[in-house]
């Protein structure tokens, strides 16, 4: 790779022994890719929950705080793997606390500011077209390459980290114009309508592209989606095809020039494929408990839950997970009293599979999981759940009568 | 060996060393010092993190074979010292029988059946 005089100094450890130890992993990185030079990011976005961390991470973490790194860039991070006032209703036991908190201390004294939030793009600041960042979880990264038009690869701790102290990253992948090119066109004859559903067309989605490197470009959606269902469809197509940016005709900023609308179809996706993929999730069954996250949810999200949650009583937790951002709003303007009145719980600053989801099942006994979430269902299987996709309707449902309806009211 | 994808999150029983995701063609087998040869990097970006931990505890694969991967398995590589192939000129999983004995060169990026 070529550097420039700072580069080469950080890598000579004049900038001392983290940021030498940081771009050394990101050469390294960077000379398996075959990047020609680093990009200047404006921003890092690390993904650090304890789990994924254990103790080898956290241990890492504050060795290089004691060697006296500080991240140059505006760095932020994902959930965390607790709730630190819902550890309770967890049943985390204080091993995994204490090892959050030392988790906590690490990055701080890196300069790292404690977002933990998974949805940034909507509650910190959402990078511009062409702004290069470091953004290090599946569903951020899409967003902001897809949605946005930023410029980021999917950025592991790690990396995540390297690129804090460093305010660069390797120059590969969706850093360059070539990468941001369509690879497949797929035409789509159903607009889905609900939250499970756009999750479920952007797990279709990512199935059929299959890898990192492929980038869908979609067309047909009757109606150009809002925020909250491009987060679940996004975050649903990483999550099956470890997808990192699509396009939408006529929607996304860099669909028109993706370059796709010419090639040939790749695929033709309707209502039909969708309930295919979704009926690996589906069942009139009692369930354990509901979850709402992965993503965590917008402040608007939690106005819908509320409104379901009035004048119900419910029979399994239900737990909805955001963002310390929109928490504060969400007490302030009485969402989340009206949601725990009926016997939920809002947690904030975490994320359901981020957070040991496997102690959390033995712990409480919860097997049968209901969600709205495709990227959820995808994921909890390989944690010894069974994961039940549905509306938000239907899971509020399923709180109150401890079983699934059949149809959405 | 199997025609099927790799998530460090999505796939494995970290503590006890198995492939648990019961979609998995490898649902239930140990990977622990095991050369994994494997379709394509799936899921999230945990695994930059988790290989670097099971490595910590000596329950991680011995190397891993992929036909294509994403930036989230290079990193963890780089960062938990894990053996890493990629890209080759056929399918590897259609090479590579279940349970061969191979021998891998990183240095000289091949692999060979023994």
């Amino acid at each position: 790779m070529k550097l420039n005089d700072l580069e080469r100094a950080m890598l000579g450890g004049e900038l001392g022994a983290a940021v030498k130890a940081a771009i050394e992993h990101q050469v390294k990185v960077g000379e398996f890719f075959g990047a020609a030079d680093f990009v200047p990011v404006t921003q890092a976005h690390i993904m650090a929950d304890t789990e994924s961390l254990g103790q080898a991470g956290v241990a890492w973490l504050e060795s290089i705080a004691d060697d006296q790194g500080r991240v140059r860039v505006p760095t932020i991070t994902d959930p965390r793997g607790t709730d630190f006032a819902k550890t309770a209703v967890l049943r985390h036991p204080a091993w995994i606390v204490e090892l959050e908190r030392r988790a906590v201390q690490a990055f701080t004294r890196l300069g790292v500011m404690m977002t933990d939030t998974c949805i940034n793009y909507q509650t910190i600041q959402a990078p511009a077209r062409g702004e290069s960042v470091a953004f290090g979880d599946t569903g951020v990264v899409i967003y902001a390459n897809s949605v946005c038009g930023a410029r980021s690869n999917y950025e592991g701790g790690p990396s995540a980290v390297a690129a804090g102290l460093t305010g660069r990253t390797p120059r590969y992948g969706f850093h360059l114009d070539a990468q941001r090119k369509a690879t497949l066109r797929i035409r789509v004859d159903w607009t889905p309508q609900m939250l499970n559903e756009w999750g479920a067309l952007g797990g279709l989605i990512g199935r059929l592209a299959g890898n990192y490197w492929a980038v869908p470009l979609v067309e047909g959606l009757a109606a150009a989606p809002g925020s909250d269902a491009l987060k679940h469809f996004g975050a649903a197509m990483a999550s099956f095809g470890s997808t990192a940016l699509y396009h939408l005709a006529g929607i996304t900023p860099e669909a028109a020039d993706a370059g796709g609308s010419r090639s040939p179809l790749s695929h033709r996706v309707g209502e039909t494929d969708v309930k295919a993929l979704t009926s690996a999730y589906a069942g009139e069954e009692e369930i354990d408990v509901v979850v709402f996250s992965a993503p965590q949810l917008s402040l608007y999200e939690l106005r819908q839950l509320a409104v379901l949650c009035d004048g119900r009583r419910f029979a399994k937790p239900l737990l909805a997970v955001t963002s310390p951002q929109v928490k504060p709003d969400a007490d302030r303007f009485g969402l989340t009293a009206r949601i725990e009145a009926a016997g939920g719980h809002v947690l904030s600053g975490m994320c359901f599979y981020q957070s040991y989801a496997r102690e959390i099942a033995e712990a409480n006994g919860w097997k049968r999981l209901a969600t709205n979430s495709v990227k959820l269902v995808n994921i909890l299987g390989g944690y010894g759940y069974v994961p039940l996709l549905a509306s938000m309707e239907r899971c509020v449902e399923a709180a109150q009568s401890g079983k699934l309806p059949a149809k959405d009211q | 060996m199997a025609h099927d994808g790799f998530s460090a999150r999505y796939d494995l029983d970290r503590i006890h060393g198995t492939f648990s995701r019961p979609a998995h063609k490898l649902a239930g087998q140990s990977y622990v010092g095991k050369v994994l040869v494997l379709d394509t990097a799936k899921g999230g970006v945990a695994t930059a993190w988790m290989l670097h931990e099971m490595a910590s505890r000596g329950v991680v694969p011995l190397a891993l074979v992929l036909n294509s991967v994403n930036p989230i398995l290079v990193q963890g590589a780089a960062f938990g010292d894990v053996t890493l192939l990629a890209g080759f000129d056929g399918d590897i999983t259609a090479r590579v029988p279940h349970g061969a004995t191979v021998e891998i060169d990183p240095a000289r990026r091949t692999l060979r059946v023994l």
